[in-house]
């Protein structure tokens, strides 16, 4: 298993956000936020409804770009023309609260959405997709059967076998790091378990993971380290070490109250 | 009996089974079976004509004039916007073609040149739509007028004879039969082809199925929709400037007015062709078959000696009752309730 950089210093950080802004007209989503998330580290996300969780994660992919100033590091890197693409092609995958499928479409083309396969004449190679996209579907998924095929257009699932795309999605292309927005969101028992497993065998893998949930007793256990954010701001950045359960609970009442952990 | 239960069948647990041959290519079928209805049909009202090939010449000819638009207009429909404004890049990029020739710019050239003018002209409508997001069916309207304007311009309103001493390659490549095979008809072959690999087996046409499907999600997947769109209507641009240089050399001349007549065949041939104005989904298949259909009911009226003024009824007619049936059928597959609700 791999060390959880508890100093903070001992590597560079996979992903490092400094001094970003994200203003969208005249609201302030995120202010001056300092953010980093080591190899093999699960890094919590906390925060009242609004309080920039979605912004920050679509910033760190790329899908927002920060006010100028801010900066984002790739391994050490500074990297100005950051996008999804790009952040994808560098092996950061989301599992976006949205889940971001394209209904109409087959789960297969889903699965590979934005990452096809292609043949040696760089032609789209359908029949390596579906067959992989079986094989996802019955090892990752728990589709046991051979009823649901990978041509079944996405808006036929159920909410939890949507989820289950969109994180298999995320798990399978071996991402150095996993983002998951909620994903525990309107997820059956069993489904929320497998998803957490899931949390917990990146970090045996010696991969990151920054998990964003409303429920703190599904983040406390998996996390090393955990950001509080509050209206846009970092309110506070714990090692899990320093701070319990119900310490953690008291703080985030407060922070919601008055704006402020102290 | 038995056969019967066993086929509607429901699955036994909840899942949801995969999705049968009708579900998968219904709209296909349904207009490739339109097509064979509207076939008999005419057979039936006029044998001696329909079991005639030389009736079958006619539309082969006339056809692909607009119907390798409607092929390159599915990809701008499938991505959820549309394209108005091809007449008239049809007959700025025909007149590019004729000016440069008049300068002596050799042939090859010149049909260089007019595809750039016609790509150009696609481009602008792309990137007005998708990077600064105005509704296409406003701005091509827009653009319609300025490419039709700036032919006009150009040309003072003049045509220029495009005869076949003058252009014998054109008129090789794009008017003599080849084997007895309208060349117009081989060409919207291999375009349909063409088109038909770069829509399924391109990752550009993976793109346009899931920029058109739900914007947002391709976005946050990493497909930049500006582009795929840009590129969509590039496309329509370049192969709307080879119907036009087509259509063209067919009638030995060019007009200024090349075009005119064109806008609803084609667009009425990919809606026809089962391609949903919702964006997301459509076949090229559809498109084929569809602009076929439309040619042929032009061409059959004529033929069958019915009075030339049931053209127009009978479009509308084929039209209605497909795009409703396509829709009825399309709800039933998919068991939802046959007004959407």
């Amino acid at each position: 298993m791999s060390q959880a950089n508890n100093d903070g210093t001992a590597s560079v950080p996979v992903i490092e956000l400094r001094n970003v802004s994200k203003t969208f007209g005249e609201v302030r989503s995120l202010s001056e936020i300092d953010f980093k998330v080591h190899p093999g580290e699960i890094v919590g996300l906390l925060g009242d409804n609004g309080a920039g969780k979605s912004t920050l994660v679509k910033t760190v992919m790329g899908f927002h770009r920060p006010d100028s100033g801010g900066e984002v590091f790739f391994k050490g890197r500074r990297i100005d023309d950051w996008s999804v693409a790009r952040a994808r092609g560098l092996g950061i995958e989301t599992v976006y609260q949205e889940r971001a499928l394209c209904e109409k479409q087959p789960i297969w083309r889903n699965m590979f959405m934005g990452r096809e396969l292609r043949n040696t004449w760089g032609l789209l190679d359908v029949q390596r997709m579906r067959a992989e996209c079986a094989r996802l579907m019955s090892e990752h998924m728990g589709f046991t059967s051979a009823a649901v095929h990978p041509d079944n257009v996405v808006t036929t699932m159920s909410g939890g076998e949507k989820q289950g795309v969109a994180i298999t999605r995320a798990l399978y292309f071996d991402a150095e790091l996993v983002i998951l927005d909620e994903p525990t969101m309107g997820l059956s028992l069993t489904e929320t378990k497998k998803t957490l497993d899931f949390v917990g065998n990146i970090k045996k893998a010696g991969k990151s993971a920054i998990f964003i949930d409303h429920n703190i007793f599904h983040v406390y256990p998996v996390v090393d380290r955990l950001y509080v954010l509050d209206r846009g701001k970092v309110a506070g950045v714990y090692d899990k070490s320093q701070i319990t359960m119900d310490q953690l609970i008291e703080r985030l009442y407060h922070v919601a109250r008055t704006g402020s952990l102290h | 009996m038995s056969t019967e239960t066993q086929k509607a069948r429901r699955p036994a647990d909840n899942r949801v089974a995969p999705p049968s041959w009708l579900r998968r290519y219904g709209s296909q079928l349904g207009i490739i079976g339109v097509g064979i209805a509207m076939w008999l049909g005419f057979v039936l009202a006029a044998p001696a004509v329909f079991t005639n090939i030389d009736i079958y010449k006619a539309f082969a000819q006339t056809t692909p004039q607009f119907g390798i638009i409607a092929l390159a207009l599915t990809f701008v429909v499938i991505t959820g916007e549309i394209d108005l404004s091809f007449p008239s890049i049809m007959a700025l990029g025909t007149a590019a073609f004729c000016l440069l020739a008049q300068a002596s710019v050799p042939w090859p050239l010149a049909l260089l040149g007019a595809f750039v003018v016609g790509a150009i002209c696609g481009w602008i409508n792309g990137t007005l739509v998708a990077r600064l997001n105005i509704p296409s069916l406003v701005i091509t309207i827009g653009t319609s007028f300025l490419f039709r304007g700036l032919e006009l311009v150009l040309m003072n309103g003049t045509g220029v004879p495009l005869t076949a001493d003058k252009y014998p390659a054109l008129h090789a490549i794009f008017r003599e039969p080849v084997w007895g095979m309208p060349v117009q008809t081989l060409w919207m072959i291999a375009i349909g082809v063409a088109l038909w690999l770069l829509l399924n087996r391109s990752r550009f046409g993976a793109h346009v199925f899931l920029v058109g499907d739900n914007p947002t999600s391709a976005r946050l997947m990493g497909i930049d929709v500006v582009r795929v769109k840009t590129r969509a209507f590039t496309l329509v641009g370049v192969i709307a400037v080879l119907a036009g240089i087509m259509t063209s050399i067919y009638g030995y001349y060019f007009w200024p007015t090349t075009g005119d007549g064109f806008l609803l065949n084609t667009i009425a041939s990919v809606f026809l062709g089962g391609t949903s104005v919702f964006g997301g989904t459509g076949s090229i298949v559809g498109s084929f078959v569809a602009s076929y259909i439309i040619g042929a009911i032009n061409a059959g009226i004529v033929s069958a000696g019915i009075n030339a003024f049931y053209t127009q009824l009978c479009f509308g007619l084929v039209i209605v009752v497909s795009v409703v049936l396509q829709t009825i059928i399309e709800r039933r597959i998919r068991r939802q309730s046959i007004t959407g609700r």
